[in-house]
């Protein structure tokens, strides 16, 4: 037993104070973190111009536990939030970090219309199927047939395709992985956060307290084995392809990655375009005080 | 706490190190079910909260991957490589 000579590569990006996070054990998030703190290394970022924010839920813990710039925001309203951080700061790296129930649910609209004017931000979405912080009511992605505290005889609406649905809204960036592909999601959120537009990640993550439990799937970790049993990786797939079915087959991979005008750069190309001269583009403060 | 592994082979250049933190561990056995060598398993001890640590019970298999470090729910341990000249030094 000696000392450690190197640190954990992770501890930089954490408010490792913080720690242990609240997260149940067996629980995905954590690793999904553990991702993205890896993708920040990768790609050298100035972590001051790196902005997270988070909408309500387990996931929207994040921003808490990441030491960047971080915003927990009110239920579904990270998009927005995030949208106007981009806005009045286009310098800024803005990351929305939260769950499928904050996002697709009580935040759908703000997904769709984000994805729609193809704002600069980076979205990324941790799917655990079920509300984890209230109790595993049904989400718009719990799969038919599964159980969840307010369909105790089994879900019965359609679900939501996140990546398709992303896609058809005009998403530049679109990719799927679970918490069990950490080496790719790593490289995908890197290639991520180094593109411009809307870009999203749907990661499939175990919620083994609430969603497994209820199932009768057993643990966490039998989870992740489910997911390195099922899952099939396809690159550049269509979308269409794409659809979860319960307990079957698992399509992964990044499905979407094209070039789009940003809704800055559109606005800017019409008012240019129209105004001419008289047009002046804004231009961000960046961390110079207004005053200076 | 901090585990190395023996210089098995005289032609090894390096080896595997593997850190873990007991107290912030929550037990759920990513990095011993994904360890692609098979090195780690789960303590029979607890911890403060009454989980079960991994420890490296076969330290002459890891080569410092660290693919426990990123499986890591709870960010309690990595691994690195270590030169071994650096280790002689």
């Amino acid at each position: 037993m000696s000392e450690p000579v190197k640190p954990n590569p992770t501890s930089k990006y954490l408010r490792t104070e913080r720690l242990p996070s609240i997260w149940c054990p067996g629980c995905g998030i954590g690793t999904t973190v553990n991702c993205f703190t890896r993708a920040l290394d990768g790609s050298g970022f100035d972590l001051d111009k790196v902005a997270i924010v988070s909408g309500i839920g387990c996931t929207g813990r994040v921003a808490g536990y990441l030491n960047l710039d971080s915003f927990h925001t009110t239920h579904g309203r990270a998009i927005p939030f995030a949208t106007g951080l981009q806005m009045a700061n286009p310098d800024l790296k803005v990351v929305v970090y939260s769950g499928d129930g904050d996002l697709s649910a009580i935040g759908g609209n703000h997904l769709i219309h984000a994805a729609r004017r193809n704002v600069d931000m980076l979205v990324v979405c941790v799917n655990n199927f079920t509300y984890g912080m209230t109790g595993g009511q049904v989400t718009p992605t719990t799969f038919q047939t599964a159980v969840a505290s307010t369909t105790p005889y089994g879900a019965y609406e359609e679900t939501f395709n996140l990546p398709r649905l992303v896609d058809s809204c005009g998403g530049v960036y679109v990719a799927r992985w679970t918490s069990y592909h950490v080496k790719q999601l790593a490289k995908s959120m890197g290639e991520a956060l180094n593109k411009k537009g809307f870009r999203f990640i749907e990661i499939l993550s175990p919620c083994p307290t609430l969603y497994l439990r209820r199932n009768k799937l057993g643990e966490g970790l039998d989870e992740m084995k489910f997911y390195k049993e099922k899952s099939v990786i396809k690159n550049g797939a269509s979308t269409t392809e794409t659809d979860l079915d319960y307990r079957k087959e698992i399509v992964v991979g990044t499905f979407v990655n094209r070039e789009r005008p940003t809704n800055v750069e559109a606005m800017e190309a019409r008012m240019s375009e129209v105004l001419g001269a008289k047009y002046v583009p804004y231009e961000s403060p960046g961390k110079k005080p207004a005053w200076a | 706490m901090s585990a190395t592994s023996p210089a098995a082979k005289k032609d090894k250049k390096f080896r595997g190190v593997v850190v873990i933190n007991r107290e912030t561990c929550k037990g759920c056995a990513f990095c011993v079910e994904f360890c692609p060598l098979g090195a780690l398993e789960l303590e029979s001890d607890y911890n403060a909260k009454g989980y079960h640590p991994p420890f490296l019970a076969k330290p002459e298999l890891c080569n410092g991957c660290d693919m426990c470090g990123h499986f890591c729910p709870d960010f309690s341990i990595y691994g690195y490589r270590e030169k071994l000249e650096q280790v002689a030094a």
